[in-house]
């Protein structure tokens, strides 16, 4: 199953931890997460459910190109980094 | 607001900051959020709930209540834009050319409804929710969502238009007024079921000569009435201040401010509809204290008059700004609080004659609220 891991700034806001999840997509599990942590939901995806503008999703080491729907494609053993964009003052 | 206040919140660019009146004098006391902005907040008076909007510069805003005055905080559901229907189209913003968002930016509005634990909350871009949960739940207000109106609203000094202003009527807490950067003023009397665009006699610079008086371009920096007489609105407008004597249908223009018409924030005395106090800054183009010299405005005979109040307040290359939601009064229209983007806080207790500075070493001030 892949593997989903989320920025320690995130962990410090909310529940955030490692889980390993099912899916084909990143949406896929995405998806799975929130259903373990529905908190964590708002903090990734705005309310229509695109990545949030500062927030940059990895698999496998390459940004996933559709942060609008997640269709991006994941392996049983990829990883999914969910990390912070770097901006802000 | 209440009488004799002795507590003072304050959402900065940098974390939620607490400060407390004892027997020697006001004092910081505590923060929460450290590092996260705070763009609103709301002392709920009626059951001492602390309610904040905490935007993450990378996580988007989030919704949390306190029920110990800012000790502890737990989260509660954001208010949240409904999926957008795949066969709606974009309302366009007529100055960028570019849609609407259909999503969250900022909590810019925060009030207390008619029953318990019921709020309304305004944001940008010009979305207005309700909840009657204390925030558990939000639901947006689609009546003014999808009034063609809307699409006449534009950008201010934001990129998107916002609701920044909610007034709810004490004689009738299903009357709201709300107030849009840059919609103008709506009214609903059947608490948020439906809208009519208000506001006959308020002038915009900003527009081209045949719609200089639509009540629907206006771009009111802030409106405030008193608690006793709600049918008294005073408005500081992007170029200049207009005056309501009934409940906001017709304005007047006031033409006689000192030193300056041109501000955002205007609060009025609770009791006495003669008395309200605005910030002035220089103008629209300059946003700075008017000669390096910071000033509350007062006015006491309905607009008449206007003095300057100095006493107290940097006198000499001050350059501070107070944004909309940055001045407070208490119930008995003693105490007053203001804070600038350059993060200085200044006290009255005695309704503006003179001023001391809390601190000078504040993050930017979004919002300032007694409780």
């Amino acid at each position: 199953m892949p593997t989903v891991q989320f920025t320690a700034n995130l962990a410090s806001q909310t529940a955030a931890p490692v889980c390993q999840v099912a899916g084909a997509t990143v949406r896929e599990a995405l998806n799975a997460v929130f259903t373990q942590h529905p908190t964590l939901r708002s903090y990734v995806l705005d309310d229509q459910g695109a990545i949030r503008q500062h927030v940059v999703v990895f698999v496998d080491g390459t940004a996933i190109t559709d942060r609008q729907k997640q269709a991006d494609a994941v392996r049983p053993d990829s990883e999914i980094f969910v990390m912070q964009a770097l901006s802000g003052g | 607001m209440k009488t004799m206040s002795t507590k003072l919140y304050l959402g900065t660019r940098k974390g939620l900051i607490e400060a407390e009146r004892s027997a020697t004098g006001w004092r910081i006391t505590r923060n929460s959020f450290l590092g996260v902005q705070v763009p609103m907040l709301l002392p709920d008076a009626r059951d001492g709930t602390l309610y904040a909007a905490v935007e993450h510069g990378h996580f988007g805003t989030k919704f949390h209540a306190s029920l110990d005055a800012g000790a502890s905080w737990e989260e509660r559901a954001c208010p949240a834009f409904p999926p957008k229907p795949e066969d709606t189209p974009d309302v366009v913003n007529f100055v960028s050319q570019q849609p609407i968002p259909w999503d969250l930016k900022k909590v810019w509005a925060l009030e207390a409804g008619a029953a318990p634990g019921e709020l309304w909350c305004g944001t940008l871009p010009g979305g207005l929710f309700h909840s009657l949960d204390g925030g558990a739940s939000w639901q947006l207000v689609e009546s003014l969502w999808n009034d063609p109106g809307r699409a006449n609203w534009m950008g201010g000094g934001a990129d998107w238009p916002g609701i920044h202003t909610i007034l709810v009527d004490p004689r009738n807490r299903h009357r709201l007024l709300i107030a849009v950067s840059c919609g103008g003023v709506w009214e609903s009397t059947d608490n948020g079921s439906s809208w009519t665009n208000i506001g006959s006699g308020i002038r915009a610079e900003y527009v081209p000569p045949e719609q200089v008086y639509d009540p629907g371009i206006q771009d009111p920096h802030r409106i405030a009435w008193s608690t006793a007489a709600p049918d008294t609105i005073w408005m500081q407008h992007h170029n200049g201040i207009f005056h309501s004597t009934d409940g906001g249908k017709n304005w007047r223009e006031i033409l006689n401010a000192n030193p300056s018409n041109f501000g955002f924030a205007v609060a009025m005395h609770p009791q006495d509809p003669q008395t309200a106090w605005f910030v002035p800054g220089i103008k629209d183009e300059l946003r700075v204290a008017c000669d390096g010299a910071l000033c509350v405005m007062r006015t006491r005979d309905g607009g008449q008059t206007f003095e300057p109040l100095r006493h107290g307040l940097p006198q000499e290359h001050a350059y501070h700004l107070v944004y909309r939601h940055c001045l407070d009064v208490t119930g008995d229209g003693r105490t007053l609080a203001f804070g600038s983007t350059t993060g200085s806080v200044w006290i009255s207790e005695n309704g503006g004659d003179s001023w001391d500075r809390l601190s000078a070493d504040l993050p930017p001030v979004y919002c300032l609220r007694f409780g």
